[in-house]
């Protein structure tokens, strides 16, 4: 196996008393989709704020293609090949399909904000942006949607633009927290088809409630209690390991 | 919800066309007028310069400053000390010295409000611009309470501004550059990721923006372009003292963006010629029986404001826009 694009080392976040993460490892392997599962509260969130830079780390280093990217903070680690998406839906709302998609298209040929030619060129005509806004927009199936505003789109297309605007970025490693929550079923059918289409070409983080989705989807998974790994392993030796079974899974077939 | 419909980034056809008619209205004016009204005209123009200015940060970016008036006044005072006591400052040094001194004490100052956020945002901004008007206030060094007198207004290479009607078509020329600069800035990838940050601050950042550049890069420009309708007002009044930094003259600023429309640009001009219209008018209101309304000129002034709040939010300009356009 190549390396890893993203590597945990022992990451741990403390909230005064409470250790929210306790010296988790893990690492994200190009075209692999690794799940991230466990009960509510189990650190999982917070996790992924570690990984993205959102939150610092107490203790622990974060690799990034083989660099060293502990403490960076997340609009770097953006620019670096990492995109996220967030649980509760975190898009604009107030501009259009196209206009949140050319916003993060433009992410990646930005000019210094005091580079006087930031100031006089006009943002919508740039080829190159258009060009990743509209491969986005094709990935995501949004080609319908695209002058529509944010704000009125239902709840599942909405978190099919957030998807879209990570992609937009053009990012190597995907972390995607709870896609499919508070999804119907048509719209979790189309959200796991481009989850499937976007295993290819990325090293994706999944964290998700919906076990359907996660077994049929994942490479490897790590189940989290607690802020710690209990197991982690292909979908096959975690449905058949005695701990996540007591821990974890028990609890749905008890 | 603020939308961008709701900023009406894109000038709606009326709004453009009394914008045209307005341009006209500008250029023949001095010819139809008496010098009074051409003074008048020329003030209102550097407030609009000024409110404009700040637009850039409370429309577009979202950072309401109620201390916007210390760059306004600092370029003023550079102004009068850069005056010698017998001629003219010549205005290539003046203006561009004036403007960086605002950009350099708007880039110090910024570097340390931007990274707050709504409520300590505008209180911070407003602390050190308090800071500013003391610091001149108290110095008789700096000019103490009673200000400083330019004896000669600025001049040199092609332009006297001792001459009315030269300093009121340079303050029309520099007003429509600054219009046509920050419209153009408003559509290129800075103003997007401006309009970005005042839309979703935390999203922008997690899309690779380095908000806190953006922002102070933001409150840099708006300082300097304060800082040229400070140039201008010193220019015209031959006059600085410390209230031109004070808390009423950025209050007054967030008053004639907000009448005028924000986010915009157009808004915030339209704004500061509404603002000093309807302030003349108020100021010149008869007197009913014992009642002196004029002298009350701010009660009726609050209440338009509160007024245009509540049936306008989008400002004056959103009355000037076609309501059958937005259902197309």
């Amino acid at each position: 196996m190549s390396e890893a694009l993203l590597q945990a080392k022992g990451l741990s976040k403390r909230y005064g008393g409470l250790l929210a993460v306790n010296d988790v490892s893990l690492s994200l392997y190009k075209d692999q989709l690794h799940a991230v599962i466990g009960p509510n509260g189990a650190g999982k969130t917070t996790l992924t704020h570690l990984l993205s830079g959102d939150v610092p780390a107490t203790h622990g280093e974060l690799w990034l293609k083989g660099q060293n990217v502990s403490g960076w903070p997340h609009h770097r680690l953006s620019l670096h090949g990492l995109g996220r998406s967030y649980q509760k839906t975190n898009v604009f709302l107030a501009l259009s399909v196209w206009d949140n998609l050319m916003l993060a298209a433009q992410s990646r040929s930005a000019r210094a904000p005091y580079n006087p030619l930031s100031w006089l060129s006009d943002a919508s005509t740039d080829k190159a942006v258009r060009d990743r806004a509209e491969r986005a927009l094709q990935l995501a199936g949004l080609a319908q949607e695209q002058q529509i505003i944010a704000a009125n789109l239902s709840h599942g297309v909405q978190r099919q633009l957030e998807i879209a605007m990570v992609l937009a970025t053009e990012p190597q490693v995907l972390l995607l927290d709870e896609p499919l929550a508070g999804m119907g079923a048509a719209e979790t059918e189309a959200m796991v088809a481009l989850l499937h289409k976007l295993k290819k070409n990325h090293a994706m983080l999944l964290v998700e409630h919906d076990m359907d989705a996660v077994f049929a989807l994942a490479d490897v998974l790590t189940v989290m209690v607690n802020g710690t790994v209990i197991a982690s392993g292909t979908p096959q030796q975690i449905r058949t390991d005695s701990k996540v079974q007591a821990a974890y899974l028990g609890e749905e077939t008890a | 919800m603020s939308t961008p419909q709701a900023h009406l980034e894109t000038l709606p056809r009326s709004v453009q066309v009394f914008l045209f008619v307005g341009l006209i209205a500008l250029l023949a004016f001095p010819f139809a007028q008496q010098d009074f009204y051409t003074q008048t005209v020329t003030r209102m123009m550097i407030l609009a310069i000024f409110a404009m200015s700040l637009d850039l940060l409370q429309g577009i970016t979202g950072l309401v400053s109620l201390g916007h008036a210390a760059y306004f006044g600092l370029a003023g005072y550079v102004v009068a000390y850069l005056s010698p006591q017998d001629a003219g400052a010549n205005w290539l040094i003046a203006l561009p010295l004036a403007m960086l001194a605002s950009a350099l004490a708007a880039l110090v100052i910024g570097f340390f409000v931007v990274r707050t956020h709504g409520i300590y945002f505008i209180m911070v901004t407003m602390a050190f611009s308090q800071m500013m008007y003391f610091l001149f206030f108290d110095n008789k060094a700096l000019g103490g309470s009673d200000g400083v007198y330019i004896n000669v207004r600025p001049g040199g290479l092609g332009l006297d501004l001792e001459n009315k009607w030269m300093l009121y078509y340079f303050t029309l020329a520099c007003m429509l550059i600054t219009y046509a600069f920050l419209r153009r800035l408003l559509w290129s990838p800075f103003g997007r990721t401006l309009n970005g940050i005042r839309l979703n601050e935390h999203r922008t950042r997690a899309l690779g923006y380095a908000s806190f550049s953006y922002k102070l890069t933001a409150f840099t420009l708006a300082g300097a372009l304060a800082g040229l309708a400070g140039f201008l007002w010193a220019a015209q009044t031959g006059y600085v003292n410390p209230d031109l930094m004070g808390f009423h003259m950025s209050a007054h600023a967030i008053m004639m963006v907000i009448l005028g429309g924000m986010g915009n640009v157009a808004g915030a001009l339209i704004g500061a010629f509404g603002f000093e219209i309807f302030l003349d008018v108020f100021k010149d209101l008869p007197k009913i029986g014992n009642f002196d309304t004029a002298k009350h000129w701010q009660l009726w002034m609050g209440s338009l404001i509160v007024l245009v709040v509540i049936v306008a939010p989008q400002g004056l300009m959103g009355l000037l826009r076609n309501k059958k356009a937005d259902h197309e």
